[in-house]
């Protein structure tokens, strides 16, 4: 009897190292010759047809940070009231929860970066950390982070890269480990919470013209992205209930009207950069806005409670 | 009974395996994209993914009047080189990296925002009954306030 457990653990223990070889090369760098051979039809077309059919379709949101940056580059003030609390956190203890709320606390941070709120960047790194750990991300923040973000929290440039870097562990992190609805949920919360500091911040005295309303009329361009990003999920409750939240929010952004003229590209050489000419022309009254505004509010204050 | 203990090792191993081999595109796009980024603010978002020689693959992204951009799209170093197009909502072709000898980046700014698409397409230099090889591709957005 022992003689064949013996033997039972003898052949495991082969095949386990026989399958971690066999993986393990999959990713190697080898010399052509050390690699094994595999038998393919002479005609391609037929795997090149499944490689069409395999296409992989990108739906990108912009960040957190981007979003922060929108608003800064159009003139919004810093309002920390407009922020979602830190002492929230605790609250949130659903995959759903954390997901939305990590995006709103990375946009958060952004703000609290791009506007030089030393305190707060501290507060609102570890308000992320612990949506990123309670969503079992490893690594995504580390101690040592808001040690260094700590010493650094003059350097403006630095802490626009780690607040960055922060980001892409997480959601790369979800995208590589089979989580793409949670990456999904956590790029809408961002999504979300700079749409709804824009449009808080909007002073409706001041409404025509208004460099900030540009802006939030411009996130109409980005509403099917969200909806095809989401759909990708659909099926998985949580995102489910944001397709048909969100659903709503393009209902009214279906009211603002954007034309945008032909594009022409124009090389610059002197800083060998190429301008996009067009013009846009877009309208967007007062009253399509404050409908815009309580959808959005609604459907933030949804997932910050 | 001993068996019993070996199969969650087992189980464990192949997982944790599994898992590294996925998370090979992340280090990738770390290492070899983000450095491409050069001075522009890196946007923290991840789009990258393991593509076939032959293999297309499609991003659509609002870009704003307001930053000026960079793009960087990098493939793997066992792949032909990577073929990218941006494309308006009327399908115009607005730049081609093959007319740049395959740059891997490309600097653009926009007098109104767009909504553009980007195809990335792996090109292909295999024979009929070679293997194509596969690897990651990863693109990456940096962008900075417009002077």
């Amino acid at each position: 009897m022992n003689r064949k457990h013996r033997i039972s653990s003898g052949i495991l223990t082969v095949f386990v190292l026989v399958l971690m070889l066999l993986v393990g090369c999959k990713g190697g760098k080898k010399p052509p010759q050390e690699e094994i051979p595999v038998k393919l039809p002479e005609d391609n077309a037929e795997i090149l047809k499944d490689i069409k059919q395999a296409e992989k379709i990108f739906q990108a949101l912009p960040s957190p940070i981007e979003s922060a940056m929108l608003v800064k580059s159009a003139g919004g003030r810093f309002d920390e009231s407009l922020l979602n609390p830190v002492g929230n956190v605790n609250t949130y203890v659903t995959v759903k929860s954390m997901a939305l709320n990590l995006g709103a606390y990375t946009c958060d941070l952004s703000f609290a970066s791009l506007y030089e709120q030393t305190q707060l960047i501290i507060d609102y790194m570890n308000a992320a950390k612990k949506m990123a750990d309670g969503l079992g991300i490893l690594k995504a923040i580390e101690e040592s982070t808001i040690d260094e973000l700590e010493a650094n929290i003059n350097n403006s440039e630095y802490i626009m890269d780690v607040v960055s870097e922060t980001f892409l562990n997480s959601n790369s992190y979800l995208e590589d480990n089979g989580q793409p609805a949670v990456a999904a949920m956590v790029l809408v919360g961002g999504w979300i919470e700079g749409l709804y500091i824009s449009t808080q911040l909007v002073d409706m005295n001041e409404f025509d013209g208004n460099k900030l309303v540009g802006r939030i009329i411009d996130q109409k361009l980005s509403i099917d992205i969200l909806i095809n990003l989401l759909a990708k999920s659909k099926g998985n409750p949580a995102v489910d209930e944001l397709l048909s939240q969100v659903a709503k929010l393009k209902i009214v952004f279906d009211k603002i009207k954007l034309t945008t003229s032909a594009v022409r590209p124009e090389y610059d050489q002197a800083t060998n950069t190429t301008v996009l000419k067009s013009e846009v022309k877009t309208d967007m009254t007062p009253a399509v806005f404050k409908e815009l505004a309580a959808t959005v509010t609604e459907i933030r204050n949804s997932f910050v409670k | 009974m001993r068996i019993f203990k070996i199969i969650p090792i087992i189980a464990l191993l192949i997982v944790a395996t599994s898992v590294k081999v996925n998370g090979q595109c992340k280090a990738f796009a770390k290492k070899e994209c983000l450095p491409e980024l050069e001075n522009y603010t890196h946007d923290g978002n991840y789009h990258a993914a393991v593509l076939v020689e032959g293999e297309e693959a499609e991003l659509y992204k609002t870009f704003y009047s307001d930053m000026e951009y960079r793009v960087a799209i990098v493939g793997d170093e066992k792949l032909p080189v990577i073929e990218f197009r941006i494309l308006d909502t009327n399908k115009n072709v607005l730049y081609s990296n093959k007319d740049k000898d395959f740059a891997k980046t490309w600097d653009f700014k926009l007098q109104a925002s767009q909504q553009l698409k980007l195809v990335i397409k792996v090109s292909s230099f295999n024979q009929p009954g070679d293997t194509p090889s596969s690897g990651c591709v990863a693109i990456m957005f940096g962008f900075k306030l417009k002077k």
